[in-house]
């Protein structure tokens, strides 16, 4: 079973209606039991860093299960949109420290950019590396649609999965071992959404 | 970036309907098929406005959001009788990206900082109707263009930016489902004071109109009368068509 971690933020439903719609089992849950048996997670969000970090600590039995899951029983997980962002170690948008999976920091963008938050449709390079999830299925025209304030700055560059550009360069998607982010919504990119998914699916499970 | 460029539809509890200048909602369709269409010819963005006189006990009609979100494999926006925090979480959870407020924030603007604090600024819009004044100028009406909200459509974008709006959609009443171009001069007269992205809307009808609104200042065009009307004899037919700009 696939468990999309319901922390009480961001736009669950679309991504349950996207996987189902993609053909695999999946299930919205907070409970603590599931998400530590669980095969697969996906880590949505929403919203903002300090009430993301608040919402995952509020419940110690419910943090405790998702790093068992993640960090010792190396379940693979998904972080999507303020999800990667709270795998990192800091964010300008907050005080609080984020999860710290990866070697990363989010910084705002600058006014200098553009209109913020990004807001729209980009195409992503991707950067295959022997150890990241292949992007084979990935279709070279595939766009992805994006909407965030803030980016991630990977401090090891053999994390970065892929890159887009908005002014400046930023980190698409990570993809450290079991860890995977990606700062688009997959699940609101259609086509190349599902064929993302489908990829991602196909090679974790 | 390519410019989005988003169909705004209209629901009614007995389907789409397309209207003239606010007026006279004409049915164009069923919404989950429209969805559906728009899903196969990769949409940019939705909006829904829901814009049924009579509203449920609860505020928003959950169902019709629920159908349309599992269907909707493309970022949505929707906007129609939500004056809660608590009707925007229950809307965001059944797969919604955006929360469009207008009439609302007229009366409570703190509603846009306080989803805008909850979820970010990205996920809340406040939709601005403006019309002609008779002497020279434009007015911000709420209500389906029925209460004179009395600030200029400067004033009110600046106000939504101040409470946290991540984006204005700009919709002129006298442009409504017209398919006359957009009102270039109601878009100057805010794009270049903003900070956050605005969607012209209201006229739009064709590759030119689009372009003429980006040089106007627009970051995103929306449009309804175009993606559901088809020919001089307005035949109902959803599209999308593959537009480059």
């Amino acid at each position: 079973m696939i468990i999309i971690v319901d922390y009480g933020l961001g736009n669950i439903g679309s991504i349950e209606n996207m996987i189902s719609h993609i053909g695999l089992p999946a299930q919205i849950s907070n409970d603590p039991l599931k998400i530590s048996e669980a095969k697969a997670l996906i880590l949505p969000g929403v919203g903002k860093f300090d009430q993301g970090i608040t919402n995952l600590e509020e419940n110690i039995s419910f943090k405790k299960a998702l790093i068992t899951s993640v960090l010792e029983k190396k379940a693979p997980i998904l972080g999507i949109c303020l999800g990667m962002q709270l795998m990192c170690k800091t964010s300008e948008e907050g005080n609080k420290l984020g999860l710290g999976w990866i070697d990363a920091t989010v910084k705002k963008f600058p006014p200098e950019v553009g209109k913020i938050p990004h807001m729209g449709w980009r195409e992503v390079s991707v950067i295959d590396n022997n150890n990241k999830i292949k992007s084979n299925e990935l279709s070279s025209d595939g766009r992805f649609y994006f909407v965030h304030s803030y980016f991630v700055e990977c401090h090891n560059t053999q994390d970065v999965w892929m890159k887009a550009n908005y002014g400046i360069n930023f980190v698409a998607a990570f993809q450290k071992e079991n860890i995977t982010g990606v700062q688009f919504h997959p699940e609101k990119s259609h086509r190349y959404g599902i064929n993302f998914f489908k990829n991602y699916f196909n090679q974790i499970l | 970036m390519t410019p989005r460029l988003i169909p705004i539809l209209l629901l009614t509890n007995n389907g789409l309907v397309k209207t003239l200048n606010f007026q006279s909602p004409r049915y164009v369709g069923d919404p989950i098929n429209a969805v559906k269409i728009f899903n196969t010819k990769e949409v940019d963005e939705l909006v829904f406005l829901d814009i049924s006189k009579e509203r449920h006990s609860d505020g928003p009609n959950y169902q019709q959001i629920k159908e349309i979100a599992s269907e909707a494999f493309m970022p949505f926006g929707y906007g129609g009788g939500i004056t809660t925090l608590q009707q925007a979480e229950k809307i965001f959870s059944i797969g919604v990206e955006k929360i469009i407020i207008n009439s609302s924030f007229w009366a409570n603007p703190r509603l846009v900082s306080s989803i805008a604090e909850k979820f970010g600024e990205q996920s809340v819009v406040v939709s601005i109707d403006v019309k002609k004044k008779m002497f020279g100028g434009y007015s911000v009406f709420s209500h389906s263009g029925n209460i004179n909200v009395t600030l200029s459509p400067l004033e009110a974008a600046l106000k939504a930016e101040e409470y946290g709006a991540g984006e204005i959609i700009l919709n002129s009443i006298d442009k409504d489902g017209t398919l006359s171009g957009y009102d270039l001069d109601l878009i100057k007269s805010v794009a270049t004071h903003l900070k956050i992205p605005l969607v012209a809307s209201g006229g739009g009808s064709s590759i030119e109109n689009f372009k003429e609104a980006l040089n106007a200042g627009a970051d995103a065009l929306a449009a309804g009368a175009f993606f559901v009307f088809h020919g001089k004899h307005k035949a109902i037919l959803i599209t999308y068509p593959n537009v480059k700009l």
